[in-house]
């Protein structure tokens, strides 16, 4: 070391204050869409009823974790079908390369929750204390009481926003109606008021105080994009070739020189990130593309076309430079890269859809018991017994016959609570154990053979609707 | 130093000013939440070890202000449980096993409670399975052949009192005289010969012939003129295809020459009366129930 500073600069350093300023256009006016449509869906899908009979809870979209149940629509998803989340799991994992590949951090900059409530935190704080220039006076001026006036209104509002969103998760897990009620009575559960209180204070400390700190400094997705773009990617760019080099436009004498940027600092007011798009593609950028609306603006007021900042690919910059036209959006996303990966979605999407139209109502699962392997009886015959596990899918109690199939001589007997039946019925939507008895009279070749393949089913006593399983037997071989 | 910012001319990043042969450290620093962020946790983690169970001492360890154990949370939920199951534990001590609906809540809470009084204190013997053990003269639970019975009362009784043991005065009793002192060698394999001819197996005929005398004579009195055993005193069916001990002719001649004589506790008054009930329903319903 050959010198050592008298002070060392400091290591840790506070958040910079950010006030993005408010934005009219294209790309603003989708995200105010999908921001309403969005929370929309977020607050009022579970409140959506859902007629399934009346065994059945009837809300459209419930997580039961108690009774093991997910429930979807028309749809209702048992533990042992978990596939069917680890699927869609895997359909939004792709969908993310597919639309990272295709058009870069486009979830984060439209979609994120983070982005989506960020976007609605600074919306209320526009409304209370006006915007970018009037937010940054208040923020330097002294304390005052319009200042803690008018602060102290944005956090009330901010606080029942976040109120209602760590609310709303809880309703996903339960009846609506009734855990409002009991929340309200405060008869709900603890568990409850703790999810509720954890995700109010997460909601209003990120969307009001974090912010872009969640982005750079907590989530991995800014790091993990890398990997997945390429420099066809589309991407919020700065067309360098066209706005540089930039200065104030007026009279000066090396105007035409000089490109379209007039170095406004639109781009870099609006921005919530906080950048300057016109340093290149950067690691804090969510491409929320508010800095094309910015632009665009001032180009449409100064008489220049739009696109100084636009959706662009690494590899435009300098095929633009040597004077190529901008390519179609089309080329950009149509890829072998993003082919595959819309592939790949959508043979998993088609195999879930038809995993979900074959699937039965009847489910049955068959445990020989093996311990003993089989027991002799009096008589000589050998006798093996079987668990069912019978699930009835339905919201209807049904009746199952339960009968075997096998090449060999054998006799069932089917035990319900000790006596002996031939029907066994199921709840509505429940699972039935069902102790199975398989014997091989002494003459029977089954019962000296070493095993016997069988097949043991069930058959709905009214549709005949049928689910079997093999299984072996035991005889004294 | 700290007035002038000491830029890294490549990266453009300030640097911390420390240099070693021409390379000096770059400084991106951390936010300063973060930094917060982390003496929050350490508070919290000083705070946990307080609250908590936590710093070794030499024969213990730090007990915690708020006096958590993990033992006594069980214990805790294991007496949360047993109240939960009071009144139907209750209900089936009271009830008559052989008038109980399989569907009442009774009986199903005696099958699952069965089924783990068996495992804590029958299964030594009997087997995980129930299945017993032959070598060793356990019974088998899961046929359909009983030396004292299977109904759900006889079952119970036998639960309740035992076999063959000096504690219980109602325990179930017979025994089996050694016919070692009583038939000479001959005699016992003759009529061993007699036995594998009743229960269907291979024999010589002669001898079996000679073993039915003596066969009326000394066993039939118990085992019946045909083999057929006699529950009331516990004695075996010897005309079918179970062996408590084995039915092979080595087997058969050492039984008959040194008897048996297997033994069962009294669980009477080592279970709870509920425990005794629920056991009793579990094996009922094992497949050999009567």
């Amino acid at each position: 070391m050959t010198q050592s500073p008298a002070s060392p600069p400091p290591l840790y350093a506070p958040r910079e204050p950010i006030f993005p300023r408010r934005v009219k256009g294209t790309y603003r006016t989708l995200k105010w869409w999908i921001m309403g449509v969005t929370l929309a869906i977020y607050y009022l899908t579970p409140w959506i009823r859902w007629d399934r009979g009346p065994n059945l809870p009837d809300q459209a979209v419930l997580v039961d974790l108690a009774g093991r149940r997910f429930y979807f629509l028309w749809i209702e998803i048992w533990p042992h079908e978990f596939y069917f989340v680890a699927g869609l799991l895997i359909m939004a994992g792709l969908g993310l390369f597919l639309f990272t590949s295709a058009l870069g951090r486009v979830w984060c900059g439209y979609t994120c929750p983070q982005t989506v409530w960020t976007d609605l935190f600074i919306l209320v704080e526009r409304w209370i204390e006006g915007d970018r220039n009037a937010r940054v006076r208040l923020w330097n001026a002294e304390w005052s009481f319009k200042k803690f006036r008018l602060w102290m209104t944005k956090w009330v509002v901010w606080f029942f926003i976040a109120l209602a969103t760590g609310g709303a998760w809880v309703f996903y897990f339960a009846d609506a109606p009734t855990l409002a009620r009991d929340l309200v009575t405060f008869d709900a559960p603890l568990v409850a008021y703790s999810t509720i209180l954890i995700l109010t204070a997460t909601t209003f400390v990120f969307g009001g105080f974090m912010r872009e700190q969640v982005c750079n400094y907590m989530c991995p997705w800014p790091r993990i994009q890398a990997a997945m773009m390429d420099e066809s990617t589309l991407t919020v760019a700065y067309r360098h070739w066209r706005g540089e080099p930039r200065g104030k436009h007026m009279k000066a004498e090396d105007a035409d020189q000089r490109g379209d940027c007039i170095d406004c600092m639109a781009c870099v007011n609006v921005c919530p990130a906080g950048i300057d798009i016109r340093d290149g593609q950067q690691m804090e950028c969510i491409t929320c593309a508010l800095c094309i609306d910015a632009c665009d603006e001032v180009m449409e007021r100064i008489g220049k076309p739009r696109g100084l900042i636009d959706y662009l690919a690494l590899s435009d910059e300098e095929a633009e430079t040597n004077g190529a036209k901008p390519r179609p959006i089309w080329q950009h996303v149509l890829r072998p890269r993003t082919i595959l990966y819309t592939a790949m979605w959508s043979l998993i999407g088609v195999a879930l859809v038809y995993a979900l139209f074959i699937r039965s109502d009847i489910d049955l699962t068959v445990e020989p018991v093996r311990n003993p392997q089989f027991v002799t009886l009096s008589d000589g015959s050998v006798r093996n017994a079987y668990t069912l596990r019978i699930r009835n899918l339905t919201a209807e109690p049904r009746a199952f016959r339960v009968m075997l199939t096998s090449e060999e001589i054998l006799r069932i007997d089917v035990e319900s609570d000790g006596e002996v039946a031939n029907h066994v019925t199921v709840p509505a939507n429940e699972t039935m154990q069902a102790r199975v008895y398989v014997i091989a009279r002494p003459q029977d070749p089954a019962a000296d053979a070493e095993t016997t393949d069988l097949r043991l089913w069930v058959e709905d006593v009214e549709t005949d609707d049928r689910a079997g399983v093999a299984t072996i037997f035991n005889g004294k071989g | 130093m700290a007035d002038k910012k000491d830029i890294d001319e490549v990266t453009g990043t300030d640097t911390t000013g420390h240099e070693w042969d021409g390379i000096k450290e770059l400084n991106n620093p951390l936010p300063r939440w973060w930094l917060w962020t982390f003496y929050g946790t350490v508070a919290w983690g000083l705070a946990y070890t307080i609250a908590y169970p936590a710093w070794p001492l030499i024969n213990s360890a730090t007990q915690g202000v708020l006096g958590h154990s993990t033992r006594a949370e069980v214990a805790q939920e294991i007496a949360e449980v047993n109240a939960r199951n009071a009144e139907v534990s209750e209900r089936l001590a009271a009830a008559d096993l052989s008038t109980l609906s399989p569907d009442d809540p009774a009986h199903r809470f005696g099958v699952a409670g069965g089924a783990s009084v068996f495992l804590a204190n029958c299964s030594q013997c009997h087997g995980q399975g129930a299945a017993g053990v032959q070598a060793a003269g356990y019974p088998n639970l899961l046929d359909d052949a009983w030396l004292w019975g299977g109904t759900l009362e006889d079952i119970e009784f036998t639960v309740r009192h035992g076999i063959r043991n000096d504690t219980d005065p109602d325990a179930r009793w017979s025994e089996m005289p050694a016919f070692g002192d009583i038939l000479s060698d001959e005699e016992i394999a003759q009529t061993v010969e007699h036995v594998l001819a009743i229960s269907g197996q291979e024999h010589d005929a002669a001898m079996a012939q000679q073993g039915m005398v003596w066969f009326e004579e000394q066993c039939s009195a118990c085992h019946g003129l045909n083999g057929e055993g006699d529950r009331s005193l516990g004695a075996p069916t010897l005309n079918d295809a179970i062996w408590l001990y084995g039915g092979d002719r080595e087997t058969l001649i050492e039984t008959v020459t040194y008897s048996r004589f297997g033994v069962m506790p009294a669980w009477g008054e080592r279970l709870e009366e509920f425990e005794i009930k629920a056991v009793t329903l579990y094996l009922h319903q094992l497949g050999g129930g009567e």
